[in-house]
């Protein structure tokens, strides 16, 4: 289990490591934890020719909060999220999600940008910022853009970057003091990728929710408008009209055919939907 | 025994020596041997399950660094024969040449300056190869007309067994219990995968073969045969080695080619087991199939066990166990803990597409007290009767023992119902059953489940002869010497990977000589420093190693006592040796001084002085080897979540009574150990084959083994029951951990879930597995009502 020979550079700006994707074309590839990449090397899975080291670039490690939102850069880790290094878009929100990403030495490399890149449909930030709305930028030969995270997501382990293109920050919105976000996944044992992912952000007083299914062996399916999984409508007794039969509906229809699998996901969505509807409790709100 | 100076002697919590070394990094694996000009090996394995050989293309430039079958001229294959009448033989080629029996199975070695390089080469090997159809189903290769894993047999059938007493007996018994139980094929794990340097010894003309075995001895004798060398020729090494468990009581294919490289090249070679190599190609255990039945009367009294038991066997069988270790044992020890008058047991060796099952810790023990005690409780559900209700029924009763059972085990001491009695009152089943009817808020459902078991170990000559395999251990050897200041040097032909001799041997040493453990040294894992040893397999050692060490100490005190005499100037009837000192009428005189004097001034001896000295090696075996039986209960308390399949486990308790214990602290780590491997089997650890024979996991991510935060504290509580036969009273203890804690949990599963019409009966027991069942119950229960 040892790679396959490459080249490797480490470029310390963002235009010098768009320059060396763009020069290299496909048998260039982006490493920056190395959480997955690593292993992907090692098992030959992946025999690019030229690996991009960006874990030099300074300005992909900083993270910075606007008015609605907080930019965090690709390189910010699990363990800058964790450790309150970066601001949270919700209270104390992307800290939960973050302390429950594998394992304590995972985290302390593995980035928030990698992990979207790599897009393992049963990874967290790649559901919890899907169901958080957010987008990513990307640096590329023709400049920079902005991308819906779901756009960016275009299957499993495949996402919406060109050549030369490098994924530099994810902006999260702000959860309104108004909203909760329930987020569970199951998982046989601790660390282990999800079998199944469920979350919802939902604010009874904007009337609005936003409910995710995830690890489905291709991007999270998510209902922006999840107002039909609670009887149409959100207000405060939202979480006892959870509609467990328009969830599975919605999962067979995104191709999850299996009827135990369905069961499961319905049921960790369900969980999502019972713990952010616990989140209003007000001893319970620092946790949201 | 006088205990001269208590805290170091048989019985103390001594903290292990060992750890100062390995706790700090310090430890001496395989993986840390350098030599000059060491090459790293690379293997080209099949990526075919089965399949016919027509050609290997090595490319022209790797010639001479590239080896394949054609290359080893006079390197035999690995013959693992049982001597148990039927038995077929398979040949294991060190390299394949015209057939591929299992992925991974070797087919070209690559040499080059480091891993990496060597894989390259690897990768520009192509194979022509003929896919045959694979056989990934025991059940399946069983059948007439299934392809042929050896052809020449004519079916795919090791071994077949039958035991049979008097089963007809039970046919009238008022109720009979059936089931189809069974346990998953499964990758044992120690942290250090294999591993082997191989380097020439032109001194001492020596094949110099540094190896993580527990069994240097056998390996060497294997080796021999299959290189055609005298043992003499050879010198097996094993350093600190990273966990056993069974995986690395074997000689393997690997080792015999870099054998046969070492001498071609004339370089030292080496080999790394990497993750992938020990999942797909090398660690299959466990997968067995049980079709049982129970015969019992109403009150839950066993009239009769009736079972058929098929064990997936893979490709070749394996040295030194072969390939029925398993299934043959499974037929003698069913019967477990308990007392019953009839009894059959129909048992199948079966050859499959998968590498050669391997001896894990527990060996057959896992899976047959998982379809026992699995069975069991489905025999309580029927009755209506509690599960301890129907064990207390018919465990062998300590005013039977010793014991011997139907299948002719000599169960040599002990108070069976006790351990159950004692774990009862710690889980507190009334407790545990209140809750369960209240119910819980989060919709989670409790369940108590128990298991019972009694385990052989350190089983010698008498045991093993009747199999005829390649091993057979007889008389078990120690060597202890004096160094000239005073210190004790103890050479053992056992193994120490994790459990600790080089502390408890000391104190074996100890609880004799009196010598502190601090200056006891213990050497093993060499064949040219260490007496001829089976080595560590068998919940061997502390019974066979542990009585050699206190058979040597013993007469080195005696050694020891004749020169004391001399310096006291006292009769030798008027000396004794104790707490280190031999003390005469008018005086007494210590090791140092008496060590001191032998060998740095022996002009103060008498002239007639006895020539041996202060170095003795000595034998020993116990007054029976038909082993010594340790036991335990273990009970535990799961939470089910039948919606997604969830299981957590609340509370855990072990009673065990492993005859007296050298050192209790070890046994609890033993004990923590193999429960922690045990819940690997209960609930996580599978290795998959799809229908082409391709294994399915290729790394940890896919292959689930218990972390830590799966693995409960234990309650552990101790009996020391001695064993009559073994010195001191010990018994074997090493791999009983691993034995009940499958079929607790899932009885403690089905506890749950037997409410709901739920039983599961396959290990490990999943969470997809048991949403399964649950939503299929759930669909029949509607069918029903429908109807």
């Amino acid at each position: 289990m040892k790679p396959a020979p490459f080249d490797l550079v480490r470029p310390r700006e963002i235009a010098a490591a768009v320059a060396l994707l763009a020069a290299a074309g496909d048998g260039a590839k982006v490493m920056a934890g190395g959480q997955s990449f690593g292993p992907m090397l090692n098992l030959r899975l992946a025999t690019p020719s030229l690996v991009v080291d960006i874990s030099g670039i300074a300005a992909l490690k900083t993270a910075r909060e606007e008015p609605d939102a907080v930019v965090y850069g690709a390189l910010v880790t699990h363990a800058d999220v964790e450790d309150g290094r970066v601001p949270d878009a919700g209270a104390h929100l992307l800290k939960r999600v973050a302390s429950g990403i594998a394992y304590r030495a995972v985290r302390n490399r593995g980035t928030m940008g990698g992990s979207l890149c790599h897009a393992d449909p049963a990874a967290d930030w790649v559901n919890a910022l899907s169901a958080l709305g957010a987008q990513v930028e990307i640096a590329g030969p023709s400049g920079r853009r902005w991308l819906a995270l779901q756009e960016f997501l275009t299957g499993a382990l495949s996402v919406a970057l060109g050549e030369g293109d490098l994924l530099v920050a994810v902006r999260v919105p702000k959860v309104p003091a108004s909203a909760r976000f329930g987020y569970v996944k199951h998982c046989r044992k601790v660390g282990e990728f999800a079998h199944a992912v469920g979350a919802l952000l939902v604010d009874p007083a904007a009337g609005t929710a936003r409910a995710l299914m995830g690890a489905i062996d291709a991007p999270p399916l998510v209902l922006a408008d999840a107002r039909d999984l609670f009887g149409g409508r959100i207000d405060a007794d939202f979480a006892a009209r959870f509609d467990a039969a328009a969830a599975a509906a919605a999962l067979h229809e995104a191709g999850v055919i299996d009827p135990v699998d369905r069961h499961v996901h319905v049921e960790v969505l369900r969980r999502a939907v019972r713990q952010a509807d616990g989140l209003f409790s007000p001893d319970t709100r620092s946790a949201a | 025994m006088d205990v001269t100076a208590p805290g170091e002697g048989v019985g103390a919590r001594l903290p292990r020596k060992e750890d100062d070394r390995l706790m700090r990094g310090r430890g001496q694996y395989i993986a840390d041997i350098r030599l000059p000009g060491m090459q790293d090996v690379a293997f080209v394995r099949s990526p075919l399950a089965h399949a016919r050989i027509r050609a290997i293309h090595v490319p022209e430039d790797l010639k001479g660094r590239v080896f394949t079958a054609a290359d080893l001229n006079g390197v035999k294959p690995i013959r693992a024969v049982s001597g148990l009448p039927g038995f077929k033989v398979s040949e294991q080629p060190a390299l394949a040449a015209d057939k591929v029996r299992q992925v991974g199975e070797l087919i070209a070695v690559c040499v080059a300056p480091t891993r990496a390089e060597a894989e390259d080469m690897a990768a520009r090997v192509e194979l022509d190869l003929e896919e045959l159809p694979a056989l990934h189903d025991m059940l399946e290769a069983k059948k007439p007309g299934a392809a042929l894993v050896h052809e020449h047999w004519g079916d795919n059938v090791f071994l077949e067994t039958l035991v049979n007493v008097n089963i007809e007996a039970a046919f009238d018994a008022p109720v009979k219990v059936s089931r189809t139980i069974s346990t998953a094929r499964q990758c044992m794990a120690p942290i250090e995968g294999r591993g082997t340097v191989v380097h020439l010894d032109h001194r001492m003309d020596q094949l110099v073969v540094h190896t993580a075995s527990q069994m240097p001895h056998i390996v060497r004798s294997g080796l021999a045969e299959c290189l055609g060398l005298d043992e003499g020729q050879i010198r097996v090494i094993s350093p600190d080695v990273g966990g056993g468990f069974g995986y690395k009581a074997i000689l393997l294919a690997e080792e015999i080619c870099l054998g046969w490289l070492a001498r071609r090249l004339g370089t030292p070679v080496r080999w790394l087991e990497d993750r992938r190599e020990h999942l797909t190609a090398n660690a299959n255990c466990r997968e067995h199939h049980y079709e049982i039945t129970l015969y019992a009367e109403r009150d839950g009294t066993l009239r009769g066990i009736d079972c058929e038991a098929s064990v997936d066997s893979g490709a070749y069988s394996a040295y030194p166990f072969s390939a029925c270790l398993e299934a043959a044992q499974v037929a003698s020890i069913l019967p477990g803990p308990y007392d019953f008058p009839a009894y059959r047991c129909r048992t199948w060796s079966v050859a499959t597409n998968k590498c050669p099952i391997l001896p894990y810790r527990g060996v057959a023990r896992t899976g047959v007290c998982f379809a026992l005690e699995v069975a069991l409780d489905a025999l309580a559900a029927e009755l209506g009767l509690t599960p301890e209700v129907v064990r207390f029924k018919n465990l062998v009763r300590p005013e039977q023992m010793p014991f011997d059972n139907i299948t002719k085990k000599h169960f040599d001491s002990g108070d069976y119902p006790e351990v159950l009695t004692r774990a009862l009152a710690v889980i507190d089943p009334d407790k545990v059953r209140a809750r369960q009817i209240k119910g819980e808020p989060d919709g989670r459902r409790i369940g108590l489940g128990l298991s019972i078991y009694c385990e052989q170990g350190a089983h010698g000559t008498s045991v093993y002869s009747g199999w005829g395999i390649p091993m057979v251990p007889g008389h078990e050897q120690a060597g202890a010497r004096l160094t000239p200041d005073g210190g004790l040097e103890l050479r053992v032909g056992v193994h120490s990977h994790g459990q600790s001799l080089e502390t408890t041997l000391a104190q074996v040493a100890h609880e004799i000589l009196g010598i502190p453990v601090a200056r006891t040294r213990v050497f093993y894992g060499d064949t040219a420093m260490t007496p001829y040893s089976t080595g560590s397999w068998g919940s061997r050692v502390m019974v066979m190693a542990g009585g050699a060490v206190a058979t040597a100490c013993t007469e080195l005190s005696e050694r020891i006592r004749r020169i004391g005499a001399h310096m006291l100037q006292a009769d030798l009837a008027e000396v004794r040796f104790a707490a280190g000192r031999v003390i005469g009428p008018h005086g007494d005189v210590g090791v140092n001084e008496i060590a001191h004097t032998w060998y740095r001034r022996p002009q103060d001896l008498p002239t007639d002085v006895d020539g041996g000295g202060l170095e003795v090696i000595s034998g020993y075996k116990p007054v029976r080897d038909s082993g010594t039986f340790s036991y335990a209960a273990h009970a535990v308390v799961v939470a089910v979540d039948p919606e997604i399949g969830e299981v957590e486990i609340l509370d855990y308790v072990i009673v065990e009574d492993g005859g007296v214990l050298v050192n209790p602290m070890v046994v609890d780590g033993q004990i923590i150990g193999g429960l922690a491997q045990g819940i690997g089997t209960a609930l996580y650890e599978e290795m998959r084959f799809d229908s082409s024979g391709q294994p399915l996991a290729s790394t940890l991510a896919d292959y689930l083994l218990p972390g830590a935060p799966e693995v409960p504290a234990p309650f552990i509580g101790h009996m020391e029951t001695p064993s009559p036969y073994t010195r001191f009273g010990v018994k074997g203890i090493g791999e009983g951990g691993a034995i009940a804690p499958p079929a607790a949990i899932a009885n403690a599963v089905n506890d749950a879930l037997r409410p709901l019409g739920v039983e599961m009966l396959h290990s490990p027991v999943t969470p997809r597995r048991i949403v399964e069942k649950v939503l299929a119950a759930r669909a029949a229960r509607a069918r029903r009502s429908a109807a």
